[in-house]
Order: C-alpha cells, then sequence, then structure tokens
C-alpha cells in the first residue's frame, strides 16, 4: 500500500513539515516498521534518518509517543503508536507525524521530546517509602480485591505522555492522578497519602504543566485507558492534605 | 579456535550446609560503616529490576550512587515488557512448595548447569522479594479474601508464581523505578538517563569508573567510582530478531569482557516458544505471549502437516495435542526449551502451532479467561488481527533471553576487581536453561538482597586513590571511545548498520539458535569474520557525533554483536553435549530429546578475550552437585 507520511523534521529552535511518499508498505507492518522502512532509504540516499523514540515495540514501556494526523498515538483506541498497524490506514492516505506538542516536553529532534519532567513529578512522591529489607510478610495486610484491581488500573499507566499532548491545557493531571491513585487505594500507601498527593501536584505545577479544566481529552487518548476518575480522587486528596493538618 | 587457560573456581561460597551458606557469607562479609558510606561511591549501569533495585538500595545504604540508563527515563528499562510473573517460595498455596523445591526446580530445570550455592540463595531470597514488592504498592493479583493469587509456570508442578495480570515486570519495574526516584529526589543518587556507557575505565587493576557518551549531545565523558556495578542485561538481539527491546545490547558487558572480564556460557540462549510468528521482511522485533498461557491454552498443530484449513475447520480427532502427548505428567508446562524444540520439530517458522483457548472458554466462562488473560489477547488482536477468542492463537518459538553473561562469584563479583555484574548480564544461576518467572526472581533478588549484602565486603577497602582524566589509562580509554565514534562516522560506506544485523542475526538464528551442529557453527565462525569486516569497510552511519544521532548509536551496538557472535559460536562449537538451550543434533537420545555429557562438559565455560578474531582462552568451573544428583530431565 501506499502512503504519504508528512513529518516534522527539527534540528534546531524551528522545524517544519517534510513528505515523504512510500509505496511498497504492507498492511501487517506496524506504523513503527513504515518509519523503519523510509530511514533505510534516507540513509542509502545520504540523508538523515528521522529521529524518534522507541524502544519494546510492544506498547509498554512508553517510549514511543507521536501525534498521528492530530490524535496521540494515533487513531486506535488503547494503543501505543509502536502497535499501531498500517491496516488501519487507506491505501493513499496523506498521514502527519508530528511530536508531542506541550511546553514541558521540549522536542530534541525531529520526533524525539524531553519528558523528565515526568520523572520529576514521580520524584516529588510518587512512592511508598520502605526501603529494602524492611517489609513485613506480604500476607500481613489483606488487601480487598476491588482495591487492588483499581490500583492495578491506574498502575498500568507507561508515561507516555500522551494524556500530555492531547490536553489542551497541556495539562499532566492524568499521569498525576494515576500514580496518587495506585498508591493511594492500596493500604501500603496511606501513611504518605495526602502529602503525595500535595508534593506531586505542586511539583507538576511547578514544571509548567497546565492545570485540569476536566477537558477529558486525556483518558480517550490513553493507551491504557486510565479513568478520568483517578483525577477526581487526586483532586478530593488534595483538598484534604490541604485542609488538614499541615504534615500531611 | 581456542586455547585452555587455567580452571576458575568461586571463592567466595561458604561451603558445608547449603542452608546456612547465604547467612554465613553475609556474616563473613566485611561491612562498612554508616559514615563511612557516604564517602564510598558505586556506579550502576542500567535501570531495569537488577539496576533499579540496586542503584536504589545502595543508596538506602548509604552510599554514594551514579546511576546511567541509554533511555529517556529509568522507568524504560526492558524488565518493563516481563510479562507472566514471578517465583517464590511462600508455599501459600499449601502444594508442597518449599525453599528446597524451588531450589530443585531451578537446578533441574537449568539442566544441572549452575551452581547449587547461587540458586540455593535464590530460592531461599525469592520470599522477601514478594514481602518487599507487596510494602513498596505493587498490586499483584489478589484473591476476593484480599490473599495473593498464583498460578503455575513451566517446569514446575505447585502454583508458586505471583503475577500482575500480564505485566508483572512493568509493575515490579514501578516499584523498583519509584524506590530509585525516592533517592534521587533525597540527593542520593546521580541520574543519567539517555547516557550509554561505551567502555569500562580500568585503573591498577581495578574497574574505577566509565566511559559514556550523552546520547542527546553526543558528549563522550567520564565517570569514577570505588566500584562498577553493570545490569545492562541480555543480549539477545544479535539474534536481531527476538522478544528484547529495541535498544537492548551488549555493549556495556562486551567492553568489560574486552577490558578482562571473562564471558560465560554464551551459547546458551532461550528460546521462548510462545511467540507472535513473522509477518514479512519489515519485521522489526517479535512480541511474546507470556508463558502463563499455556495454564489454560492447549498447544497442538494439524495431525496432517498438509493440512491447510483454517484451525476452527480441522476437528478434533486430525489435531496432534503434541506436548500433551509427548509430556503428559508437565503437558503444556513443560520448560521452554523443550517445548521450544518441540514445536520446531513438528512445525516450521511459516505454519507454526496452535495455541487455543476453546477448552479454557467452554470451562471457565470467556469473562475468566478475559480476566486472566484478556490484555495478552488483545496485544495478539492488534498485532495479528485475528481473535483469540475465536480462533486459535499462531505462534512459534523466537528468542527471549540469555543465560550466559558475565562470570560472577557467589559476590556478584566479576574476575575484574571492583566490577560487579547483576540480573541477566551475568551468567550465574539459570545453566543451560531459565525457567519461567526467574529472570524477575533473579534481578530484583541481585539488586534487593544479594549486591547490597556483599559490597561491603570489597567497599570495606575504600575509598581507593582518586582518579582523573589525567590519569593515562583514562585517558587512553577515553580517546579509544572517541576515536571508535569517529572511524564509525568515517567509513561513509553502502550499507545500514540495520542491512547488516538482519543478516547476522538470520546467520546466528540458522546456525547457532535452536539445533546446532558442527557443520553449521564452523560455517558460521567463517562468515562472521568476513561480515565483520564488510561491515568497517561499508557501514554508512549519517549524520554527526555531537547530535542525537540513532543510527550511531545502533552503530556502535552491532559491531559489539559481530565480535560476541562469534565468541558464541565458539561456545557451542566446543560444548560437544546437548544442555538445556543448547542443543547440538550430534548429541540426542534416540526420541530427540537433549542429551547430556555430564562426564566431559559439567563446567561453567568462562572465555578470555585475547583480541579480535583471535582464539580465546577457556577457563573451567568445575560444576559441584551435593544436593541435587544430576539425572536425564524427564517431564513425562
Amino acid at each position: 500500500m501506499k502512503l504519504t507520511l508528512r513529518i516534522w523534521r527539527q534540528s534546531s529552535a524551528t522545524g517544519r513539515l517534510v513528505d515523504y511518499v512510500l509505496d511498497d508498505l504492507s498492511p501487517d507492518m506496524s506504523f513503527l516498521e513504515a518509519l523503519d522502512v523510509l530511514n533505510e532509504r534516507l540513509i542509502t540516499s545520504g540523508q538523515e534518518p528521522v529521529a524518534f523514540d522507541h524502544d519494546c515495540r510492544e506498547g509498554i514501556c512508553g517510549m514511543c509517543g507521536l501525534m498521528i494526523n492530530g490524535m496521540a498515538h494515533g487513531p486506535e483506541k488503547a494503543t501505543t503508536a509502536c502497535q499501531l498497524h498500517l491496516r488501519h490506514f487507506r491505501d493513499g492516505d496523506v498521514v502527519t507525524v508530528e511530536p508531542w506538542r506541550a511546553e514541558p516536553f521540549p522536542v530534541v529532534r525531529d520526533l524525539v521530546v524531553d519528558r523528565s519532567a515526568f520523572d520529576r513529578i514521580v520524584a516529588a512522591g510518587g512512592y511508598i517509602s520502605v526501603p529494602a529489607g524492611s517489609a513485613p510478610d506480604a500476607h500481613a495486610t489483606p488487601v480487598p480485591k476491588p482495591d487492588a484491581d483499581t490500583a492495578f488500573e491506574a498502575a498500568a499507566c507507561i508515561g507516555c505522555g500522551a494524556c500530555v499532548a492531547a490536553c489542551p491545557n497541556g495539562s499532566g493531571m492524568l499521569f498525576t492522578a494515576a500514580k496518587a491513585t495506585h498508591l493511594g487505594v492500596l493500604p501500603q500507601g496511606q501513611p504518605e497519602r495526602y502529602s503525595r498527593a500535595r508534593d506531586m501536584v505542586a511539583e507538576h505545577d511547578a514544571l509548567g504543566f497546565g492545570g485540569c479544566t476536566n477537558t477529558g481529552e486525556c483518558t480517550p487518548a490513553c493507551p491504557k485507558g486510565i479513568p478520568l476518575t483517578t483525577i477526581a480522587r487526586l483532586n478530593a486528596d488534595l483538598l484534604r492534605a490541604h485542609t488538614t493538618r499541615s504534615d500531611r | 579456535m581456542y586455547l585452555e587457560g587455567s580452571p576458575i573456581a568461586d571463592q567466595r561460597a561458604p561451603v558445608g550446609p547449603i542452608e546456612s551458606r547465604w547467612d554465613r557469607r553475609r556474616f563473613s562479609a566485611r561491612l562498612v560503616n554508616p559514615a563511612n558510606r557516604r564517602n564510598r561511591s558505586v556506579i550502576v549501569v542500567g535501570t531495569g529490576l537488577a539496576g533499579g533495585a540496586a542503584a536504589a538500595t545502595l543508596a538506602e545504604l548509604g552510599y554514594q550512587v551514579k546511576s546511567f540508563c541509554y533511555q529517556d527515563s529509568p522507568r524504560r528499562a526492558h524488565s518493563i515488557a516481563a510479562q507472566g510473573g514471578i517465583n517464590a517460595a511462600k508455599n501459600y498455596r499449601n502444594d508442597g512448595d518449599s525453599v528446597h523445591r524451588l531450589f530443585y526446580d531451578t537446578v533441574k530445570g537449568g539442566d544441572f548447569r549452575s551452581r547449587e550455592s547461587n540458586v540455593h540463595r535464590l530460592a531461599q531470597i525469592s520470599v522477601e522479594i514478594i514481602d518487599q514488592c507487596v510494602a513498596q504498592g505493587v498490586p499483584f493479583a489478589r484473591e476476593y479474601g484480599g490473599l495473593l493469587d498464583t498460578r503455575s509456570f513451566g517446569g514446575a508442578q505447585v502454583s508458586r508464581t505471583f503475577y500482575a495480570r500480564g505485566q508483572t515486570g512493568q509493575q515490579l519495574l514501578l516499584g523498583a523505578y519509584q524506590a530509585l526516584e525516592r533517592q534521587i529526589s533525597a540527593g542520593r543518587v546521580e541520574m543519567h538517563p539517555r547516557t550509554e556507557m561505551l567502555d569500562l575505565i580500568v585503573v591498577d587493576d581495578r574497574a574505577r569508573g566509565i566511559v559514556v557518551r550523552d546520547l542527546v549531545s553526543g558528549e563522550v565523558s567520564t565517570h569514577f567510582a570505588d566500584a562498577v556495578v553493570l545490569a545492562t542485561g541480555g543480549y539477545g538481539n544479535v539474534f536481531h530478531l527476538s522478544t528484547n527491546a529495541k535498544g537492548c545490547n551488549t555493549t556495556a558487558i562486551w567492553r568489560a569482557h574486552r577490558r578482562g572480564a571473562l564471558f560465560a556460557n554464551p551459547c546458551f540462549t532461550q528460546i521462548h516458544p510462545t511467540c507472535i510468528p513473522i509477518s514479512g521482511d519489515h519485521q522489526s522485533k517479535l512480541t511474546l505471549m507470556s508463558e502463563s498461557l499455556r495454564n489454560d491454552g492447549r498447544v497442538w498443530v494439524p495431525s496432517n502437516p498438509l493440512d491447510t484449513r483454517a484451525p476452527n475447520d480441522i476437528p478434533e480427532a486430525e489435531r496432534d495435542y503434541f506436548l500433551e502427548r509427548m509430556y503428559p505428567s508437565f503437558g503444556n508446562l513443560v520448560p521452554r526449551d523443550i517445548a521450544s524444540r518441540a514445536a520446531k520439530n513438528i512445525s516450521d517458522e511459516k505454519r507454526g502451532v496452535y495455541l487455543d483457548f476453546a477448552d479454557a472458554i467452554e470451562r471457565l466462562g470467556a469473562l475468566a479467561v478475559e480476566q486472566r488473560y484478556g490484555n495478552l489477547f488483545e496485544m495478539y488482536q492488534r498485532i495479528t488481527g485475528d481473535d483469540p477468542y475465536k480462533t486459535p492463537m499462531r505462534i512459534y518459538p523466537a528468542v527471549h533471553y540469555t543465560m550466559g553473561g558475565l562470570w560472577v562469584d557467589y559476590d556478584l563479583r566479576s574476575t575484574i576487581p571492583g566490577l560487579f555484574v547483576i540480573g541477566e548480564a551475568n551468567f550465574s544461576d539459570h545453566g543451560a536453561n531459565r525457567l519461567g518467572a526467574s529472570a524477575l526472581m533473579q534481578g530484583l533478588a541481585d539488586g534487593y538482597f544479594v549486591l547490597p549484602g556483599v559490597i561491603g565486603d570489597y567497599l570495606a577497602d575504600a575509598p581507593f586513590e582518586a582518579v582523573d582524566d589525567s590519569h593515562p589509562a583514562v585517558a587512553d580509554t577515553a580517546s579509544e571511545v572517541r576515536g571508535r565514534v569517529k572511524t564509525l562516522l568515517a567509513v561513509n560506506g553502502d550499507r545500514t548498520v540495520e542491512s547488516f544485523h538482519r543478516e547476522l542475526g538470520r546467520l546466528m538464528w540458522d546456525e547457532c539458535g535452536m539445533e546446532r551442529n558442527e557443520a553449521g557453527l564452523r560455517k558460521a565462525l567463517e562468515r562472521i569474520p568476513e561480515l565483520r569486516d564488510e561491515f568497517w569497510q561499508r557501514v554508512k552511519v549519517p549524520g554527526t557525533g555531537e547530535q542525537l544521532n540513532q543510527e550511531l548509536e545502533k552503530a556502535g551496538r552491532v559491531a559489539d554483536f559481530f565480535e560476541l557472535a562469534e565468541l558464541m559460536c565458539v561456545d557451542a562449537l566446543h560444548r560437544a553435549e546437548s544442555c538445556g538451550g543448547h542443543f547440538r543434533s550430534e548429541s540426542q537420545t534416540p526420541d530427540g530429546e537433549a542429551l547430556r555429557d555430564d562426564a566431559n562438559y559439567s563446567y561453567v565455560a568462562a572465555w578470555e578475550y585475547t583480541g579480535v578474531g583471535q582464539p580465546p582462552v577457556l577457563h573451567k568451573e568445575e560444576l559441584v552437585f551435593e544436593h541435587v544428583t544430576p539425572s536425564t530431565r524427564s517431564y513425562s
């Protein structure tokens, strides 16, 4: 099949969209494999290949992230760019490929952005403080299955940044809320529950992410379907953090 | 082809009762007092389960830690992709499990080519790992009573595998990553993402640092410490197509090997039986379908190999459930090496074999099957376009894990003082075949417990004399790295890195893959040096060294795969027996099973580097079995 890829190229402060026509693609290829084909061609013809982040290519590492036709990770629901296959496009389509666009995610080159802001949000409190060796027996505290399932659902976040890219405010609230929910519903996460919410949100805001206005663009774009209710939960914890003792 | 050198031995495992060896070693190992730990520094390369856990734990103990990964965040290391679960001898099921049984199963599963001391310690530590991970908030699957659920994996008749749906590796890694971020925030770990180790700095016979390249700016720089820990994973990508992430590579351990660390059992590679088959020449990687699927899925092929009907049109009587037929007591849950070879013998890459859930759906209902495997079924459907609830999955074996790696002793010390190797990057615990759900166990055991428990014994002699860039050994190593980057860019030939990698991978898969023989290995040993020379004459790497240059990164990694590939073939050729994942067609039983030769090959083959294209030197470590008597593995 044939596709025209209209790709963002950027090696300095500014960039531009460049068209590349590929006419011998297979519908069984993944979207990233189409970029591989393009890059092989660019290299053999003496041009620089398109830089894009990717690693596991099975939808779990969170490294890949492309705006495909204006949609984070492309048109398929609950699918990362690496698991998007060309069978979801039509022969002859023109497909626009851009990097995530958000102030806290500066472009490094072409389609590669710097998402280290996410690491800083986690470092601000997205953990349970338990040094190795200090844990009680795993069965010491039973966890109700519904709570374990809610925690898992939120913990499935892969940190790809699609939520930020999809949000008109450039907010990282779904990412932050996913971590706060994962740890906040488990009994092990209770001691730091409110300080965690407070500190992660403070860091989120300081890094230049926008505020959440419940637009709801994030959940549909999320390849793991992290629910919007996590944000409600985060807000509740945040309120409690600011209205109770200052050390919580 | 190779020379034989003096034998080596593990000097650090205590002798005597195996149950107390680890306790006794921890007691005999010297400690560093908390005030002095602040003045001892450790470099940890890699942030997967082993490296992430080690960096976090060493920082918790008070050491100064520098952590490095090539990904944009430490959370993305390939441990994240592990699906099925993690073994632990908790015996919560009351089904007869124990530390000794996990030890026994692992030694047997490894086809009697691992060290008893190490494996026993691993089984002991397994129970602490689950405690640690639960306390960190890892959302393991639970029963309605709130207790942890388990399932079965290959090579075991007990249910000891803890899991978090099909994303166990992700959840365990996030636990380690969060612990690491906590230490970064506390200022005890200096984190260097998008930074690749390109060489090891050895000063006065001690590992004292690394040379790295900043992948964004291209700057080559040096970092120093009192000890260096490599946690850089396996080398399965030497085969080009594997279940590894695209960036997984051998460079860190290969460069350390070139600096003097012995490389053990490089030919012990694991082919995983249940992966999605190749769909065309464009294939860039292979995707695993978790071994846990074999709890409920049944593996079969059409009785008539020429049968071209769709799987659902083939009646029950014309299906061959070959694993259940050949191995009635373990059935579909035989170890990976056995399942893979059986699939290869009965089918081929094009046809594959079926993994069928029709019976499970009838027995348990579609909902229960979805709860157990839903995300795996979705992944299969996304990639293939087929719905596994309706039509059987088509699967075929693929390269998955490498049991070989840098040689380490009981303290995880390589043969270079001050260089420790943990996780998949070392060779220590899995022998010739790793059992399912044991990689996560080993990575976390090494990172959270083993290394932190014994590294003090080495660091008690530190701090060592300060070194900097002016030291001749440092300057030489850094300039070699810069020279190599320049050379790769200067070739400016007409073939892409990818085309070389693909050709090398195909050769390795054909001649050093699931089945090996002398003629094929000799052919590979002729072809690899030719291809390697061609690489250095014709490779085309565009761009410069002073920018984000993904082709340059790939070129350096593939160059090292060329050198490793040769050693793998030498090792496979010298080991004229079959064991675990290493199957020599000359050495098999009348019914086609691996035929071990304990009289001649009951040793670890640790190889010394002597130069590119030069014959390596073999050092043998005899394996002693006092607690598990080597026998022919039987799963029938």
